[in-house]
């Protein structure tokens, strides 16, 4: 489809969309939102490049092929619960890290679960994108 | 300790993932797939030892615990088809090394076949029946791939009916799942053992519900089963497939089936054995009779194996269906011969998923040389490749149940616990399958080794011969080590029995699988309270 | 609120069956989409239809408000949904690959492999 006004709008919306995914999914932490959200939405944002230019633009623009990224993700997922397997906890367990921040009376937690969701967005958004280029290439 | 419970879900999790990653060398998946199938048997083993000397193991994932939690339970029988399935996947892994062709390999031939067997370990090892479901969907997902994978005519019509039936079972299945909660409260296994027999002894009138429900996931199970009327999806869809493909669904996927329903009809749905499993005993009866005369009516290798699954699938189900005669007589005597029975069924399992792959697997040897499976255009077999031809020997009389083979025990265990129940009709339906049997065998034997080859066989083409044999000898040592472990399992039948008489033990006494588990009390703010025992 | 909703996925399953009995792909795969969609709804009435308090604990307590609702269904029925996606976007691709490969949408022309 080449229309105009969507290559326009498109140029516009990509980082917001992107950016905004990954708002959602450093925000599930605590509160609505998430990994599979997250991906979903990022996968929009790659979607509609192929939907207004060509699945190819929308492939370069990615960078990285689908299934390695889908591979990094399923591996980071697994490999945030087997931390806690090496800590002596049952699988999935949680483990955090306190890093203080200057300036602010808590301190930050790094905790396994961020990379769990980071994992579930990069699965989410290759598998989507991974059906949508099957089927637009159709 | 009980990261060995959870390691045969992790570990091919992990190794697909790598896998993924390497997504443009096919050539180093092969080596990290068969190194992790390897890993895979190591976990196996390790877990079949903790188990046999320190009894049913479970763990909570991260730690939350039952009911709230997800379980994973590790008993005898369990522990025993994890590592009867890392063993198979090793030989596949090797036998596909030259069986599945580049173009296969290049699309994900082995994240695939890692990712079935993360499936099939984790349904076969949860204490949970929506992760069950889960792990279901996973193997199937994996297994509508593979089937498909290559995309060829005769693979996509196989696959349509292959997906649709199961996702209706999957449908089923959910539904069941559904009610199950509305009626329990919980889907624990373990805990809903505790509370169906609850239901069972306070509330009678809720009886039919729960019979309806126990019939719901009869179907569910019985569809991936391939159980009696819901077999077609099997043979229409089983010879399509690359032989090593259809060896390893012939191990492990109808298995999967049979496991789940030999789990629930013993540890969920005891309320009503007089009625739920005398269903199961007479679906098992026609199942062996109909999968066997459905084979004698193929003239093509792989369609009669697969035409044979339905009735082995009897055989199997005849063991769980055997405990019918506990609601009619409770004396010392019975009760010996159901856990025989069970054990029967356990043996059986195990046997059948040596035994089918490896028949496929030389099938595709067979096909590989021949250049078909039609049994009309084979032939020469004995004379050109005399080794196979024992080992198809080995396999074949194994199924037909020759002694002293393994089916021979599996068959002998089924139909003396069948005697000693006085259930005469079953016992003659068993035997009489296992002669009609012998006569598919035979006709593969004769037509496809004894006869000699047809004048326009392409054998007889040296360029297509010196093809064919390149990387042969990959295809041939995954069959001989699995025709020597049929071997063995006919050799020492009497530990193999102890040992599944001890499952089957556990299986019809859900104590040591209820002390297992870890129940606790509620403590919403942590997550995680005061462990008790239950 | 049972009652309805009891009728809609009865509607459900009967449209959903009725479709998968067509001999047509694009019914089949409609039928499927309904059968897995009554399903979830399924889980969603048989788990307990009745206005609740939400199942979360207030700040500075230990335990939720009493008569809170059941979290679960709902996330059953949210993995089911994400399987669900999974499953129908993969047996789209099948469908549409098997139409080209076989050129006819009628299943009773798809017999070669049938015994």
């Amino acid at each position: 489809m080449s229309s105009l006004i969507l290559r326009t709008a498109i140029r516009y919306l990509f980082p917001i969309i992107v950016l905004f995914s990954i708002f959602l999914l450093l925000r599930g932490h605590d509160e609505p939102g998430g990994g599979f959200i997250g991906g979903l939405l990022g996968a929009t944002a790659f979607a509609l490049f192929a939907i207004g230019y060509s699945v190819e633009t929308s492939r370069r623009m990615l960078r990285f092929e689908l299934h390695q990224l889908m591979g990094v993700g399923l591996l980071m997922a697994t490999l945030s619960g087997v931390v806690g397997l090496i800590l002596g906890e049952p699988f999935l367990s949680s483990a955090w890290i306190e890093i203080p921040i200057p300036g602010r009376p808590e301190p930050f937690k790094l905790a396994t679960y961020l990379f769990f969701d980071i994992g579930v967005y990069l699965v989410v958004l290759s598998i989507t994108l991974m059906i949508v280029y099957a089927l637009a290439e159709e | 300790m009980n990261w060995l419970i959870v390691s045969p879900i992790i570990l091919p999790l992990i190794l697909a993932c790598i896998m993924l990653i390497l997504w443009r060398h096919p050539v180093w998946q092969r080596w990290i797939a068969l190194a992790g199938m390897i890993a895979l048997v190591g976990c196996g083993a390790g877990l079949f030892g903790v188990v046999y000397s320190n009894g049913v193991q479970s763990e909570q994932l991260a730690g939350y615990g039952a009911p709230y939690g997800i379980t994973f339970v590790a008993d005898l029988f369990s522990s025993i088809m994890v590592l009867a399935s890392a063993i198979l996947g090793t030989a596949v892994t090797v036998y596909s090394m030259t069986n599945i062709e580049n173009r296969r390999e290049s699309f994900g031939y082995y994240p695939l076949l890692h990712l079935l067997l993360l499936g099939v370990c984790g349904a076969f090892l949860t204490g949970d029946v929506f992760n069950l479901f889960v792990f279901f969907e996973i193997m199937l997902m994996a297994s509508f791939v593979l089937l498909t994978l290559g995309g060829e005519r005769g693979q996509m019509e196989g696959a349509i009916k292959y997906v649709t039936l199961n996702l209706i079972s999957s449908a089923i299945f959910l539904a069941a799942v559904g009610i199950l909660y509305g009626m329990t409260g919980t889907l624990n296994m373990a805990d809903l053992s505790i509370q169906i027999a609850w239901l069972a002894e306070n509330r009678p009138e809720e009886l039919p519900l729960l019979t309806i429900l126990a019939m719901m996931f009869l179907i569910a199970f019985g569809v991936k089963a391939a159980m009696f009327p819901l077999f077609f999806w099997l043979p229409a869809s089983y010879h399509t497939p690359p032989p090593a493909v259809s060896a390893i669904f012939a191990a492990l996927l109808t298995k999967v089936g049979v496991y789940s329903m030999a789990r629930f009809f013993t540890l969920i749905f005891t309320h009503d054995i007089g009625s739920t499993h005398l269903i199961i005993l007479v679906l098992a009866g026609f199942g062996m009779i109909c999968g066997v005369l459905g084979a004698a009516a193929q003239n093509e290798f792989r369609r009669i194996l697969a035409f044979h699954s339905v009735s082995q699938i009897g055989y199997m189900l005849m063991g769980i269906g055997l405990m019918v005669m506990l609601a009619h007589r409770d004396d010392e005597v019975a009760h010996h011969a159901v856990q025989m029975a069970l054990a029967g069924t356990i043996i059986f399992v195990v046997h059948h998923l040596f035994v089918k792959p490896n028949l496929f697997l030389i099938s595709g040897v067979v096909e590989r040389i021949g250049g078909t499976g039609e049994l009309k255009k084979l032939g020469g077999f004995y004379k050109s490749e005399p080794l196979l031809a024992i080992m198809f020997l080995i396999s074949a009389l194994s199924l037909a149940g020759i002694p002293p083979l393994s089916g021979f025990w599996a068959k002998f265990i089924l139909v003396l616990a069948g005697l000693q129940l006085e259930q005469y009709f079953i016992v003659f339906i068993a035997l009489l399958t296992g002669l009609l049997t012998l006569y598919s065998m035979v006709k593969i034997w004769a037509a496809a080794f004894w006869s000699d080859a047809p004048e326009e066989s392409p054998v007889h083409n040296a360029a297509h011969m010196a093809h064919a044999r390149h990387g042969l000898r990959r295809m041939i040592y995954p069959i001989a080590v699995i025709a020597v472990i049929i071997v063995l399992f006919g050799v020492f039948a009497g530990p193999i029995f102890d040992v599944a008489m001890e499952a089957a033990a556990q299986m019809l006494d859900p104590a040591a699988y209820l002390d297992a588990v870890r129940f606790e009390e509620f403590s919403p703010t942590l997550g995680r309270g005061e462990e008790v025992d239950s | 609120m049972e009652i309805i909703l009891a009728i809609v996925i009865g509607a459900l399953y009967a449209a959903g069956l009725y479709l998968m009995m067509r001999r047509n792909l694009v019914k089949l795969i409609i039928g499927l989409v309904l059968l897995s969609q009554a399903a979830n709804l399924l889980i969603f009435t048989a788990a307990g239809l009745r206005s609740r308090n939400a199942p979360l604990i207030p700040e500075g307590e230990t335990y939720p408000v009493s008569d809170f609702a059941d979290p679960l269904p709902q996330a059953l029925i949210l993995t089911a949904i994400v399987i669900g996606f999974g499953v129908i976007a993969f047996t789209l691709v099948l469908f549409h690959r098997a139409y080209q490969s076989t050129g006819t949408d009628d299943l009773d022309q798809m017999k070669a492999t049938d015994t």
